[in-house]
């Protein structure tokens, strides 16, 4: 097993090779390991996994934690945002421990938020429409699961889509403190936009702890549900999906939700294949 | 929920057998406990009156029992199924080959399929949660684990863990399904927000069933659950989670499943916060269901947000085996990198099996021996990376 090597995540952007004709001689995992980062072709010592990627693995685990827990510094953020306004919120968890275990805070405004205007009367002729008009989107960077995912992504991301969107009134970017996709439903309701998009960092892997996922929102109110946004995941090159790469896709997809004012699953029927672009990974939340 | 509105309710009212209700419908649930403990109750008595449990029953029983009392009483529980192999028979304990990939990239895909089986690992089900919703990239890795299981003639079931109306799609377009999968919960609501209903399990059944694939029995659903899901859906009416999960047991058990697996850690710490309560979950879980009747395993996980660990993990997967758990997970390395959470790896397998004296279904373990996998004292042998076996084996498929 001594001779089993490499990075089981550095390799996803090689050629492939040819496995077919492997040789005796040869370490076939060397091959294969081109094909996924999945911890294949580990080793063994008797039934365990040897030591040295035992320790590889606990490695990675604490990454991972330490992206969970670790707050966000929105100082750095901003500095990467040089020349835009933005706005500071924090959500009704009053710390991780509680943000972890609570859900539903996460997905409300701190009730003395008073850095966003006022929630606006809704419409009379029909109170269930949401009120928006004010600007065509607001961006929201927000911690998720991931603070490494927004210090490492989320400006650079930004920075990528913001050149595409000459002709959109674009709100002051709202950087928000222990926060879950939803709460982005409320901030834009208060800033009376048409379209909320959350840059979010997505729960971790142990293959990748810096992940950034976005998420669209037509006409935000409290109470959307899932099936009503789209999500472009796995942003974190370079293993990962690459901001301009992302930015095509947002981009389109933010001119599709303009065009016919919704999001969601509905909207995603009408497009062409995209990259990354899935609702629905899994039947339960990452974020 | 009333009757009158949850169909899971009109489910296990209905299909109630107060004829095996009998022998314990005098008792409370403390002496329902004491009695599922005693040396009366073994496992033909415990089959038996299966029929005659009710999800809530089993719930409230399993509450008043301890870790120990869960594993003595799940342990006594023998839940049998059969496709193209046998699945639950006692000093046995299978695993699902779970070989997922972000982008579902079939020599990915195939390389984990590959490094799972040199570990004896697949026996339950060569199951891939797909990176897509897509139809035609469900067929797609319903015939590539199809050929793979062709190529070594290998005796166990392929899935796609898709929703249950693209397999339908899927049987439509001639593909190569051998088990309909499905996520299910405890009541309609809940199911109803993962799009399903009874009688849309019930046509997936038939429609898979008439394919006539398996070999050796017609078990053909993979279900999962897991405490939680019903509050993520906003449908679970006040009731409690473990009570809820145990209900969707009961809505497994009406369609005869070939496989049944909580997946107990993977929502994250709002449900279950950390080891210790994983651990119970799990415990809970494979108890109520095998009592219930119904081939329980478990996706013995967690994810990095909660506080669980490895060692916890390691727990949990040898209390299970000695609880006599139908099947775990095998992932390379623990690390899905699809779904981003940890399970049970290859090693764990060996592991559990090796320590508890346990042995792959015996088709399965027919097929290792002709492979030459197995040495003298029936333990996987390890072949080395520049072997002229594990050439002869990865060069088989013929991977450009």
């Amino acid at each position: 097993m001594s001779n089993i090597v490499g990075d089981p995540q550095g390799h996803t952007e090689n050629e492939a090779g040819t496995v077919g004709d492997t040789a005796a001689g040869v370490d076939p995992w060397v091959l294969l390991r081109r094909f996924t980062a999945a911890r294949v072709g580990l080793g063994r010592a008797g039934d365990s996994v040897p030591t040295g990627r035992l320790l590889e693995f606990e490695i990675a685990h604490a990454q991972a934690r330490d992206a969970v827990h670790t707050a966000v510094d929105f100082t750095a953020i901003r500095a990467g945002l040089t020349g835009l306004d933005t706005l500071e919120v924090r959500s009704a968890a009053p710390d991780r421990a509680t943000y972890l275990r609570h859900p539903d805070l996460g997905r409300r405004l701190d009730p003395h938020c008073d850095t966003l205007p006022a929630p606006t009367p809704h419409n009379p002729h029909n109170p269930d429409e949401p009120v928006g008009g004010r600007f065509d989107v607001v961006f929201v960077i927000a911690d998720g699961l991931s603070a490494r995912a927004v210090h490492e992504h989320a400006a650079p991301m930004l920075l990528a889509v913001l050149p595409r969107l000459p002709d959109w009134r674009i709100a002051p970017v709202v950087l928000a403190t222990q926060a879950r996709v939803a709460l982005g439903d409320e901030i834009g309701q208060r800033l009376r936009a048409d379209l909320v998009v959350m840059l979010i960092g997505e729960r971790p892997g142990l293959s990748a702890a810096d992940s950034l996922g976005i998420y669209l929102t037509a006409h935000p109110k409290t109470g959307r549900r899932d099936h009503e946004r789209n999500c472009i995941s796995n942003i974190h090159p370079p293993s990962g999906l690459h901001y301009h790469r992302a930015a095509d896709t947002l981009t389109h997809l933010m001119t599709q939700a303009r065009h016919h004012g919704i999001t969601g699953t509905t909207l995603k029927d009408d497009l062409p294949t995209l990259p990354q672009t899935s609702l629905t990974q899994t039947s339960l939340p990452r974020t | 929920m009333p009757y009158e509105d949850d169909e899971v309710t009109r489910l296990i009212v209905d299909g109630h057998d107060a004829v095996a209700f009998a022998p314990v419908a005098h008792l409370t649930v403390g002496g329902l406990r004491d009695w599922l403990l005693s040396y009366e109750a073994t496992s033909e008595v415990l089959a038996a009156v299966s029929p005659g449990l009710t999800p809530e029953m089993v719930a409230a029983v399993s509450k008043l029992m301890r870790n120990q009392d869960l594993i003595q009483v799940g342990r006594k529980c023998r839940v049998v199924t059969r496709f193209r192999n046998t699945i639950g028979l006692p000093g046995r304990l299978s695993v699902r080959l779970q070989p997922n990939h972000p982008t579902d990239d079939p020599r990915g895909v195939a390389a984990s399929i590959v490094d799972g089986l040199l570990f004896g690992c697949g026996d339950a089900v060569i199951g891939i949660n797909p990176a897509t919703d897509s139809i035609p990239a469900a067929i797609e890795l319903l015939k590539l684990i199809d050929d793979v299981r062709g190529r070594y003639d290998i005796p166990t079931q392929s899935c796609v863990l898709t929703h249950v109306t693209n397999t339908l799609a899927a049987i439509e377009r001639g593909a190569p399904v051998d088990l309909a999968f499905q996520s299910i919960a405890g009541t309609e609501a809940a199911n109803r927000s993962f799009g399903i209903d009874l009688g849309l399990l019930g046509e997936a059944n038939e429609a898979t069933r008439s394919l006539r694939r398996g070999t050796v029995g017609e078990n053909v659903m993979y279900f999962e659950t897991g405490q939680g899901s019903a509050l993520s859906a906003g449908a679970h009416h006040g009731v409690d989670q473990q009570t809820l999960e145990v209900r969707a047991y009961a809505v497994a058990r009406a369609f005869d499943p070939l496989l049944v697996n909580t997946v107990v850690g993977f929502i994250g710490p709002e449900y279950l916060y950390d080891g210790k309560q994983i651990i119970r979950a799990g415990l809970e879980d494979h108890f109520c269901g095998k009592l219930l009747g119904i081939p329980m395993g478990c996706d013995v996980c967690y994810t990095n947000h909660a506080e669980a660990d490895q060692d916890d993990m390691d727990n949990l997967l040898t209390l299970l085996g000695v609880a006599g758990c139908t099947f775990v997970m095998g992932i390379p390395g623990s690390d899905d990198i699809m779904l981003n959470y940890q399970s049970t790896s290859f090693h764990d397998a060996l592991y559990v099996r090796s320590v508890l004296g346990l042995a792959p279904a015996p088709e399965f373990e027919a097929w290792l021996d002709r492979m030459d996998l197995l040495d003298e004292r029936r333990r996987v042998r390890e072949l080395a990376p520049g072997g002229a076996q594990l050439a002869k084996f990865v060069g088989a498929l013929e991977l450009t």
